[in-house]
């Protein structure tokens, strides 16, 4: 009798166990998007090829506001945006904007040829799977985050936003030029 | 007599500003028919919703689809629906050709699915011409899976499975 009690106990601690491992397992593995679980966060770092030549590390920008764009060739609304993020980049340099662009073509060539037809002013480079996903999953463009001066992942618009929405944002954190972030950056990578 | 005359000249009137004012409205915001490589251009009735799919896999006995992601491959590997396969971006000609090459084996019956969610259903640049060469083909179950924003609001934001890799 007490010898059963023992061996159930011994199973049911097998079966917690397991039940944990699974658990740890299954939380490991999962991708979170969305993209939410990044705001007020640390934005994850990146050094990439930059499509002229040279790279893009959004560490060097700390300091200033990125707008982090992410698009595609294939993307109308992209490009409907992406002219004036040029202008905001012409006009909102000096106060310390700093615009980046990824794009999420699956050929470069494309996203060369629209980036010298759009005659950009502000650095872009290729994404990948593993860039989107630490970015809550690029499914589905465009895709725009707002970085603050202290690295912090303010602001995400998904889909076709208004733009005005956007640049009502991007003056408010130029606007917080010395002031501290209200938020503390999340521990590093 | 002659009040008849201005009241027909008077309707006429009315008629051609009418006219006047519709074809300046058309002119402005561009409301014509879809272009035919809209998605907007597939039948309302060939449309298949999220809801609608995601039942459908989940319902024992049921007969599963051949669902084929015709977007982007970047967008795909990131995240997919359970059990689907890349055949390639519907706006680009070797895209449409490796659609071809992965349906042509197959009898015009079989129920396919194509899906892509890059973007706003009425800019998203492959599922019309994807679509519409499965039609050519001779495929006579194919559906279009509704996305109306993009796959991560309108699958993955309403907690639909997804698998990743290429």
């Amino acid at each position: 009798m007490r010898a059963d009690a023992s061996t159930r106990s011994a199973t049911r601690r097998q079966l917690l166990a397991g039940l944990l491992l699974f658990a740890c397992f299954a939380a490991g593995a999962r991708t979170v998007f969305g993209g939410d679980f990044l705001l007020n966060k640390k934005a994850p770092e990146f050094t990439l090829r930059n499509l002229n030549g040279g790279r893009i590390d959004l560490a060097s920008f700390r300091g200033k506001v990125v707008l982090l764009n992410f698009w595609a060739t294939w993307c109308a609304p992209c490009q409907v945006e992406m002219p004036t993020f040029a202008q905001w980049q012409r006009q909102y340099g000096p106060q310390g904007l700093q615009v980046i662009g990824i794009s999420m073509d699956d050929d470069p060539a494309l996203a060369r040829k629209l980036y010298a037809k759009l005659k950009l002013n502000y650095p872009a480079a290729m994404g990948d799977e593993e860039l989107g996903k630490q970015y809550g999953g690029v499914l589905g463009l465009p895709l725009t985050y707002l970085i603050d001066r202290k690295g912090i992942v303010r602001t995400r618009f998904q889909g076709e936003t208004d733009l005005n929405t956007i640049e009502k944002q991007l003056k408010a954190l130029l606007a917080e030029a010395n002031s501290p972030s209200p938020y503390p950056p999340s521990s590093p990578r | 007599m002659r009040f008849g005359f201005v009241r027909i000249a008077g309707m006429i009137a009315v008629l051609a500003v009418l006219l006047a004012a519709h074809l300046q409205i058309h002119a402005q915001f561009g409301w014509s028919a879809p272009s035919p490589d809209s998605a907007s251009s597939i039948p309302s009735a060939q449309l298949l919703q999220p809801e609608e799919l995601n039942r459908l896999l989940h319902t024992k006995g049921a007969i599963k689809p051949l669902i084929l992601q015709v977007g982007s491959h970047m967008l795909f590997a990131q995240a997919h629906i359970p059990g689907s396969e890349y055949a390639g971006a519907g706006a680009r000609p070797e895209g449409l050709k490796q659609l071809e090459d992965r349906v042509a084996p197959l009898p015009r019956k079989t129920f396919i699915v194509l899906y892509c969610g890059c973007c706003p259903w009425s800019r998203c640049p492959n599922m019309g011409p994807a679509f519409r060469r499965l039609r050519e083909m001779g495929f006579t179950n194919v559906k279009a899976l509704y996305l109306a924003d993009n796959l991560g609001i309108d699958w993955v934001g309403k907690g639909y499975s997804v698998e990743s890799g290429r």
